[in-house]
Formats: C-alpha cells, structure tokens, sequence
C-alpha cells in the first residue's frame, strides 16, 4: 500500500493585483485585459522554490519523527541551482539524515511525475518518501503567462501504511507537445498558440490517460469527487471534465483566484487542497500536464477526519495585497533598478565554511548545555550562561521551531534591502536563547516589542558576482499566534 | 595588589584636527594637522618620543593596515608604533596603550594618534564591509542607526515611557549638542537646529531620524604623555593627569544569554563602575565635572546616562529635558558638540574627547569654556552594537585632585 499520510502547502503572502499588471502593460498587449481579476501569489524578495519547499515540507512534517523517511524528492522548473542538488539543500534544512535525494525537473509534469516515482519507491522500499513541489517560475513582462502563474510549493508525504488518502494507482503518457519550452540559458518560455494547446493538447491526451487509469482501477469516471486540473486556459477545464465524464460540479477551483498556476507544483498545491475537503471514500484525480500527462487517482479515508490538512486555505487567508506593479519587477530583476552602493559590497561565501556550519546554518542548530541547561544561538565551545561558562559542554538543539518573541528591534532605511526598510531585532526564543535577526514578512508600524514570531528559511544575500544564494533563518510573525499583527 | 593608572601618568600635550568634510586632505594631512599642534603643546621634538600607538577603525577605506602610515607620516625615527583597533573605541586603545607604556616605566613619552577618513566611500554613513566570513552568514542586516535604534524600543518597553516622549528628550540631545557644536571652530557641524526640526526629519532607522544621528567625518586627534614629574620638569604649572582607564568588552551574553533586556549597555555599568573605584569617585553625580560620552546617536547618549550611574534607571529623559546635561546645566555632556557636531572620525573620536576634557582643564576651550572650573572629565568611547560591543571609559582630571 501506499498512501499520502501527510499534507503541507505554502503560498507566499504577497499577492499581486492582477488589474495592477493590466493597468502597466495594457497598452501595450490588450488581451491581457482577460485576466486582469483577481490576484496570483508571488514571492517576497527573499523567497524561491527552496525557501518555500522547505516551508511547506515543514508543515507536512510537523513535529512527526523524521529518522524513517528514507528519500526527498524535489520537483521544479525553476529551482536556483543547475548543479548543487535542490533537494539536497532542503533535506540540509530539514535536518533529514541518510536519505537519498533527487531533483526532478524540466516539465509542468515535474511535480506529479514525482509523485509517481515516490509512489515506486515507497511501494518497493517499505519507507516514507517526501515529495515537495515549488515554483517560482520567470515571466516575461506583459505576457500572459505573468498575469496566469502564481508562486507556490506543496509537499506530500508518501507512507508504506495507511494515511489521510490511499493511492489507488497512477498513469503515465510522455508526449513531446510542446505547448511551451525553454530553451538551455533562456530566460524566458516560448509559447504557442492556446487553440492549438487546447484542442490537439489537453482535449486529446489527457482522456487518453485518464480513461486508462480508471479503467485499470475499475472506478467510474461518475465516481471522481474531485478533480484537480492544473489549467489556467478559459473553459478548458470545463471541456475536459465533460470529455472525461466528470461531472463539472467535482472540477475543484483551480486557484486562479489569489494564488495562480504554481507550474510544476499545481497538481499537488491542488491536491492539497483538495485533501482539505474530501470525506472519507472520495476518490481525487489529479492530473499534471507538460510533454504528455501524468494522472494519480487517491482515495481518502477516515484518517481524514482526524488529521485535516489546512495549508492551503490558510495560506490564501493571510494574503497581502501588493498593487505596486514596479516592486514585482524589481522583486523578480525584471528592471533594473539603482540600488545605490551599499549594495556593493562582495557576497562571496566560502564554501568550506559553509559546509563546516551547515547544521547551524541549515538547520538553525544552536546549543543545549547539558551541565546548565542554557540555550543559546551560536553554539560554542565554551557555555553563555555566566554562571556556569562549562567546556565543551553542548548538545545539539535545533531553534527553528521554537516560538520567540521580540525583545528590541528596528526599521532601517539606511542598510541594503530589496524591500526597505529592513526590519531585525533581538528574538527571544521561549525555551531560552536569543538572535538578532532579520524580520520578514513584516508590515511598517506592525512590528513591536513582544510580537510573537516564528523561524523562517530565507534568501538572506544574493552574491550575483557568481550566482550563489545565500540562506539563512528569518523571524516572521507567528500567524498561528493569537496576538500576532500579520 | 594592582593599585591601578590613577596619577601615573600626564598629559603633556594634545592636538586635534578639524573635524569634517576635509575632501583636499589625505589621512596624512590629517595626521601631521593634530600632531603639529600636540608637539607644540607639549614642547617637544619628535625625537623624544620613543613609542606610538596608532588608531584606524575602517583602514582598508584609507590608510591600510599597520603602524607604517602613522611612522611614515611623522617620520617617526624607527620606533615601535603599534595599529590598534577596538570598534569605534579604537582612539582610546591607543591612549591606552601610551598611557601604560609610559606607566610601566618602559619609555618616558608616549604618543598616541588617531585618524580615520572617512569621506572617500561616496555616500553618507559609515562604509558598508565584511563581518567576517561566518558571521556574514548569519547576523542580521544590521547598521549602526539600526542597532542602537533598537535600544529605544528596548528601553521605551522596560520604563513603560511613551514613544513621543522618548523622542522629544532624544531631539534635546541633539539640539544641546548642536548649540555646543556651533561654539566649536574645530566642530564638523556648526549649525544650531530646532527641536521641530529634530522631531521632522527623515527617518534613518526607526524612531532614529537624521538628528538623532552623529555626523561621519575626516579627523585626527593625538596626545603626548608622560610622567607627571617629567611633565612637571618641563615646566608644566597645571598637570593633567589620567585618573582611570578601563575597557569592558562583551562575553556574547548580551547576544546570546538573555539576562540582558536590550535597554542599556552591560559594558557601561561594569566599565563606569570599575573607573570610579580607579579613580577614587564615590558618588559621580558629585564628582564629575564634565562628560564627553559616545553620542553616535541621541538615544546611546540618553541611555548612557543611566549606565554611569549619574541619573537614576528611568530618569534620563526627565533630567535631560531639565538640562541637567546643558553646557549651562550640573554636569554638561558633549560641551564641544560630541560625536553629533564635532563630528565622529572613528579611530580619532577617543582621543578628541580627551582633547576636550584637556582643553577646558587649562580653560582653553574658547568660546564654549566652561566657566566653573572644572576638576575631572570623563570620556565614554564605545563601539559595536548595544548587544556586543566594547565600551572604555576615561577619567581625567588636574593632577592630584
């Protein structure tokens, strides 16, 4: 058996009004007016596929022991490294020890072809698999595909026992349709003409895939309760429920509203959505489309109803408008912009130190001193407390998911930010220790003594001198707090 | 038993650059300026000096590592010549280091010399550089404004003080110090301002605007010490001697441990403390004739009033906004306009504050003379940040008082 015994989904907060990008590009591509409703997700400044893999990884995992997991499979076509394994990065983060990693890319089919793979392995391996989805994918300006995409990472976490929805059995066609590419070194996708894609595309091959699943499965096209279709082309979703025989009624919303396609990850961003509704015994298709389709029919069970997934819907409440067009591009280095000199200043990172501190660096591991008890945030070699200052005295304690409070703080206009003004402080965590750290995800006036926040995976530098990312922690506002001001 | 610096050790001159935007000067002309004046006023040559210690905070904007550029530019006759650094308390290293070579008994006159030009980075503030190759990775993005900017939010939290009100008595600050400043001929900033003006400016770093903070300046500032019978043997009537020198650093526990509440410097009060007891003060707030503190923004200087023990914990803001603190009040801090208009020329501003406390000893200081005679000074010089820094403080007073 296999069976998704865990859910967790992220969307980044800010959304971009759709009319902003109509209003700026218009002019000049007036067909873009069709789109122009609602708002999509996009990164802050400080987030991409990894920050927002880890996050949502984060929420499926929760506090659940991690030892058994024995792979992470990392889907996206947009993540930031060609060669230094993305997954492996996240699996760094997520303190996730000996297991096998893989990144999967290079199509819209990405996320649930890895599912499929995950599916494999668990079913042959006997171990967990964690499967996350994340896309930050690059738009030119004023086309459509900038007003259609929006930011966003699922993750899924598939189990050799019983879990929250049993996977019934899973369909594969590759077909090298090319209803868009990217080309080695290009910034952007070439796309063709949405008639075409429509009708030779998703009309005619992903029936074909489907009518075979279910035929292999033995369930009625009738009996899907949900199906998640990843397409942000009008009525196409409704013509392929109706060529499917489902009826349109089970079409679950495709998230244009609020949060837009999330490429790769949308089959499973919709998937864990729609695990946030089904009742026990619904079946859910889900269907990824890119170069052929891949289609996964689960069946949710009873376990549902005591381990209801969340992440979706309470990613899409805790939306921030952003209306400001011009922060989008500047965001995304989609304009130029001056950004004065202390932006200069030489971002290299040694490596081997990276490497040497990638446990306080990844996973936010600090010291526990084991003769005194004190927490604190770098660890050391000799114990912070100044009634204790024991040798070599500390043990391993992770911060990331301790809750904290902030102690002091500022917004500065003066330092380098993407976003100003930056704002970092002194976090107090409730177990004990502290770090000045970086704030995100904060609003101007919103922030004060004794907020409660929460630890964050972040871009903390770009080094564009030699196209390295640099990650660290970030204090956020705790949106699960009930006095917190996000 | 160590029995400490107190009466040891004389000034026997001192010299001081202007402060500023010196854009037709090289750090050697700045240099060479304090020095000239320090060796006229000491009455020596410099052959007679046998040891410098030389102070630069940000070296790679100017001079480069090393004691060469000080030996070089003064010609120093084969000497040893140390480079000190310590954050921004970096010109008091050097007094530092002079003062004790001279108590030792290892050289007769000592030379301590501090300069930092500032103004080739082509922007306001300070340069932006390198933490170090882990600490880049992980400390916040933090400037100087930002970080101190935190102690108002700390301290507004820990005395329940409105945020208004906390703003006012730090625009008070500055406006005090630019009224000092604008008697000062060597001073960086020599306009007076309003507290309207304080209270409009551009915000820098939250509830820190533009006059809450120092200005960034070209500078250089030395002393000439000796023994006090030496410095009496060549004919000094009024000796200015040294009556405490102290340094406390942070341990991490401020970052890292959280004893601490953000709202005051934990270096300041075991430095002050330590200082006193060196100097023989019991009670400051008597003692004291004149504070010259690290005011690299109105809020350290508000808060620092607490830490050396001179208003009580609360009571800043109400005793500055009484001028307690004015050129014309009980115990004026920053009669020479401080960091704010002086100006702050890192590795300099120790050895400027000295200068000061010297000047008004002699009643030398013009237009902005102290008319009670003042018998001790203390000079604060910090640097880093409220949650690591170093802080070293001074006392300086008329030879056996």
């Amino acid at each position: 058996m296999v069976a998704i015994s865990a859910v967790g989904g992220y969307i980044p907060r800010l959304r971009l009004d759709r009319q902003a990008v109509v209003t700026a590009n218009g002019w000049f591509n007036p067909a873009l007016r069709a789109f122009g409703r609602s708002e999509r997700a996009i990164c802050n400044w400080d987030e991409d596929p990894i920050t927002m893999a880890v996050d949502a990884a984060r929420q499926c995992l929760g506090d659940r022991q991690r030892d058994d997991i024995a792979a992470v499979y990392f889907a996206s076509t947009s993540a930031p490294f060609d060669d230094r394994q993305n997954a492996g990065i996240i699996s760094e983060v997520l303190r996730l020890k000996n297991v096998a990693t893989l990144d999967i890319g290079a199509s819209m089919r990405a996320g649930t072809s890895a599912l499929m793979a995950a599916a494999a392995m668990v079913g042959s391996g006997h171990r967990p698999v964690l499967v996350i989805a994340a896309e930050r994918r690059r738009t030119a300006p004023a086309s459509s595909l900038e007003l259609t995409s929006g930011d966003g990472a699922a993750a899924l976490l598939l189990s050799p026992q019983e879990g929250i929805a049993r996977l019934i059995g899973q369909r594969s066609h590759a077909v090298d349709f090319l209803d868009h590419y990217r080309g080695h070194g290009r910034e952007f996708d070439a796309v063709w003409e949405e008639r075409w894609i429509r009708d030779e595309g998703y009309l005619k091959i992903v029936p074909g895939v489907v009518a075979e699943l279910l035929s292999a499965t033995g369930v009625a096209a009738s009996e899907v309760a949900h199906l998640c279709l990843p397409c942000t082309l009008p009525r196409v979703p409704e013509m392929l429920a109706d060529r499917l025989g489902v009826p349109r009624s089970q079409l679950r919303d495709n998230l244009f509203a609020g949060c837009g396609d999330t490429g790769a990850s949308h089959p499973l961003v919709l998937l864990a959505d729609a695990l946030e509704r089904a009742k026990p015994g619904e079946r859910i298709l889900v269907v990824g489309f890119g170069q052929g389709c891949d289609a996964l029919l689960f069946e949710a069970t009873e376990a549902l109803l005591d381990a209801r997934p969340t992440a979706i819907a309470s990613a899409l409440a805790r939306g921030k408008r952003e209306t400001n067009y011009q922060r989008y591009l500047a965001f995304n280095d989609l304009v130029p912009i001056e950004k004065g000199m202390r932006a200069d200043v030489d971002k290299f990172t040694p490596l081997s130190t990276l490497y040497r501190k990638r446990d306080m660096l990844f996973g936010l591991v600090g010291g526990r001193c084991r003769i005194c008890g004190t927490m604190q945030f770098p660890k050391s070699r000799i114990c912070v407390s100044p009634n204790c200052n024991a040798v070599n005295s500390q043990d391993d304690q992770s911060f990331a998911d301790f809750p904290a409070k902030v102690l002091s703080w500022s917004a500065d206009y003066l330092t380098y930010t993407p976003d100003p003004p930056a704002h970092y402080g002194m976090v107090q965590f409730e177990p004990g220790g502290r770090l000045m750290a970086d704030f995100t995800d904060v609003d101007v006036g919103k922030v004060d003594v004794g907020m409660p926040m929460r630890m964050v995976f972040r871009i903390k530098e770009r080094d564009p001198q030699r196209g390295f990312v640099r990650y660290f922690w970030k204090a956020a506002p705790n949106a699960g707090s009930a006095a917190s001001q996000a | 038993m160590a029995t400490g610096i107190r009466d040891k050790v004389a000034i026997l001159g001192m010299g001081c650059s202007k402060f500023g935007e010196r854009w037709d000067c090289e750090a050697e002309d700045l240099i060479v300026e304090a020095y000239e004046e320090a060796l006229a006023d000491a009455g020596i040559e410099t052959k007679q000096i046998e040891a410098a210690w030389f102070a630069t905070a940000i070296e790679e904007q100017h001079v480069g590592k090393s004691g060469v550029p000080l030996a070089v530019a003064l010609r120093l006759p084969y000497i040893p010549v140390t480079r000190v650094e310590n954050y921004c308390a970096s010109g008091s290293e050097a007094f530092r280091g002079a003062t004790y070579a001279v108590a030792s008994g290892a050289c007769d006159i000592a030379l301590a010399l501090g300069c930092e030009k500032l103004k080739d980075t082509g922007y306001g503030g300070l340069p932006q550089r390198s933490r170090g190759a882990l600490n880049s990775m992980y400390w916040a993005n933090v400037s100087a404004p930002g970080s101190f900017a935190q102690l108002a939010a700390a301290y507004r939290a820990k005395n329940g003080v409105a945020a208004q009100d906390l703003k006012r008595a730090m625009a008070h600050i500055s406006v005090k110090s630019h009224h000092n400043g604008s008697r000062n001929p060597k001073a960086h900033l020599r306009n007076q301002i309003s507290m309207e003006q304080v209270l409009g400016a551009a915000m820098v770093a939250e509830p820190l605007g533009l006059f809450d903070c120092c200005g960034v300046s070209d500078g250089a500032a030395c002393a000439i010490v000796t023994t006090p019978q030496i410095a009496k043997a060549m004919g000094k009537s009024d000796v200015i001697s040294v009556k405490a020198l102290q340094l406390a650093v942070s341990n991490g526990v401020e970052a890292q441990h959280n004893s601490w509440d953000g709202s005051y410097f934990a270096t300041t009060r075991i430095a002050a403390k330590r200082a006193y007891a060196e100097a023989g003060i019991n009670r400051p707030r008597e003692e004291l004739s004149l504070l010259e503190v690290h005011d690299c923004f109105s809020v350290t200087e508000l808060v620092t009033m607490e830490d050396l023990h001179i208003s009580p914990e609360g009571g800043a803001p109400r005793e500055v906004m009484d001028g307690f603190y004015d050129a014309d009040g009980k115990i004026p801090c920053q009669i020479d306009g401080g960091l704010k208009c002086f100006g702050h020329p890192i590795g300099a501003s120790g050895l400027r504050m000295i200068y000061e406390i010297y000047l008004q000893m002699l009643g030398r200081a013009g237009a902005r003379q102290r008319q009670e005679p003042p018998v001790r000074g203390l000079v604060h010089n910090l640097g880093g940040f409220p949650h690591q820094n170093v802080c070293s403080i001074a006392i300086i007073g008329a030879h056996g008082a």
